[in-house]
């Protein structure tokens, strides 16, 4: 961002203490921690952050996370979801508490991010904990006050896997069950494919901005459905959540 | 593991990238020295699971970029990069 | 100085009796898979492993002819320099020394190149005298593609990034020629017992 005077301004960007002011269960295998972090300066939506635990004897681990709440909230909450054989996100998931000290760097991230002044429409596209940037976007767009149109249509394993279930609800949010559909579903029950997307999302005419996140092999799918569908490849962005650590 | 969960994008090294270049650089346009492909590094092809950081180019799979943090230092070698092009703004 | 997280700790096994783990490492029971790239596909009948460089006759082999050379099955420990170590791992391949046997040789290194594009290398007698093998098997089963399968080469006494996977030449040189970790700042020997992980160490 540039000051005043036009001048361009470089924020080195590095590790600073992170202390955890609250911890929200969010599904039996997602937590939102909210973090206190000194001097924050704000963020942008779709934007993550880095986060570095220390372990008494020295041991560092570090991982990335999308930050859940809007630039609006003043404040960067993550939302981590336990991988079963992960070293860190059982840690989060289950353990931290209040008061807890960490590291975190960031918010970093430029191309994966929507400002309201962008407009719309906006087509989102969530595999799973994919969707915390994505609800990060949402909750920008409702609090800034924006009248782009949005659709978000998320794909979880089951009903017990979706987050911020409450705070999406809405003719504009579909959901997919891949695993297992809750008793009387309606909805779809499978994989994401190009006539969901097609049923679900924006003509290209429309020229919607498409952010899709999630696992590599979800996002790329996807992405590739999209482009298939004849949205301009400029249109689309895109965020990989690797298996690589937990 | 599927080879494709180890494939990920500039997204990932994000903050990386910010502590080496003190810039966000995933908007920053990066043309491959080897075929000529141009793309926004937050696109680019990233393998982290690594005693390095490899960025690969979309178009090719060259290697554009490699980044080792060494004790305290940060090793990048940017010979497959022909060039970046990027806002100055942080 | 960073601070210190509760309760965090680093996810491991119990250590080993003994003192088979070299300094830093940690045992792991799971085989991580690390890659610098994208997993290569190669049909074996396509695919070949040569010695050329400053020899007197370069060699090649392709998949049946190296399948038909003499096997060994090594049981071998295995350190990361990303901290995890494997122990008594079970291959099976060629050893270094069957595709050497005879070969009049003028320098006293090796680049080894994957398909993919990776390089490492390493003093030609640390292949040598029963230290390193073209394994084409481990645990039993053909080896997979994401650890190096068709075939890799096995030299469990250096860091395990010196064990490139998906081998397919052994370039005899005169002078050492740093490989693709190597140029990085990584260690140019990388003996794992004396914890040489970085270039200086």
């Amino acid at each position: 961002m540039s000051s005043a005077t036009g001048a361009t301004e470089r924020r080195i960007v590095g590790w600073r203490p992170a202390t955890v002011r609250e911890v929200i269960r969010q599904t039996p295998s997602a937590t939102t921690l909210i973090l206190d972090v000194p001097a924050w300066r704000g963020h942008r939506a779709g934007q993550h952050a880095d986060i570095r635990l220390t372990a008494e004897d020295g041991y560092r681990a570090q991982r990335s996370y999308s930050i859940a709440s809007a630039p609006e909230d003043g404040y960067p909450a993550i939302t981590v979801e336990r991988l079963d054989d992960g070293e860190v996100s059982p840690y989060l998931v289950d353990e931290a508490r209040r008061g807890d000290e960490m590291e975190i760097r960031g918010p970093v991230g430029g191309w994966f991010v929507w400002d309201a002044r962008d407009g719309g429409p906006l087509m989102l596209v969530a595999g799973g904990s994919g969707v915390v940037p994505l609800r990060s976007m949402l909750r920008h767009r409702a609090l800034a006050g924006s009248d782009a149109q949005a659709r978000l249509l998320l794909s979880a394993r089951a009903p017990g896997n979706v987050i911020y279930r409450d705070e999406l609800a809405g003719a504009d949010t579909t959901i997919t069950y891949t695993r297992a559909a809750p008793g009387g579903w309606t909805g779809y029950a499978r994989r994401v494919d190009r006539d969901m997307l097609a049923a679900v999302g924006f003509p290209p005419a429309e020229r919607p901005r498409i952010y899709i996140c999630g696992p590599t092999a979800f996002v790329e799918g996807v992405a590739a459905e999209v482009v298939a569908l004849g949205h301009h490849t400029d249109r689309i962005r895109t965020e990989r959540f690797g298996a690589t650590g937990g | 593991m599927d080879e494709t969960d180890l494939r990920l994008d500039g997204n990932a090294v994000a903050g990386l990238l910010a502590e080496v270049f003190a810039l966000e650089m995933t908007t920053a346009v990066v043309r491959c020295a080897g075929c000529g492909h141009d793309d926004p590094v937050g696109a680019a092809t990233v393998y982290a699971n690594a005693p390095g950081v490899v960025l690969r180019c979309r178009g090719c799979a060259g290697v554009l970029m490699r980044f080792a943090e060494i004790r305290d230092r940060v090793v990048v070698d940017m010979r497959g990069a022909a060039r970046l092009e990027l806002r100055a703004t942080g | 100085m960073s601070p210190i997280t509760r309760g965090f700790r680093r996810r491991q096994e119990e250590p080993p009796e003994g003192n088979r783990l070299p300094p830093g490492q940690y045992l792991t029971r799971d085989f991580p898979v690390l890659s610098a790239g994208p997993t290569p596909d190669i049909p074996l009948d396509e695919w070949e492993l040569s010695v050329t460089g400053a020899v007197d006759a370069p060699r090649r082999w392709s998949w049946d002819e190296l399948q038909a050379l003499p096997k060994e099955q090594p049981t071998v420990d295995i350190h990361c320099v990303t901290s995890w170590s494997k122990l008594d791992t079970g291959w099976e391949g060629v050893s270094v020394d069957t595709l050497l046997d005879g070969l009049d040789v003028f320098g006293a290194y090796v680049v080894v190149r994957s398909y993919g594009g990776y390089t490492t290398n390493l003093p030609l007698e640390d292949m040598t005298d029963g230290k390193a093998w073209i394994a084409y098997g481990y645990d039993g089963a053909p080896l997979e593609p994401e650890h190096g399968g068709p075939a890799r080469l096995l030299v469990p006494h250096l860091y395990f990034w010196k064990s490139a996977k998906w081998v397919t030449e052994l370039e005899i040189v005169e002078t050492d020629e740093p490989g693709f970790w190597e140029t990085l700042g990584y260690h140019d020997y990388g003996d794992p017992w004396r914890e040489q992980r970085y270039w200086g160490d």
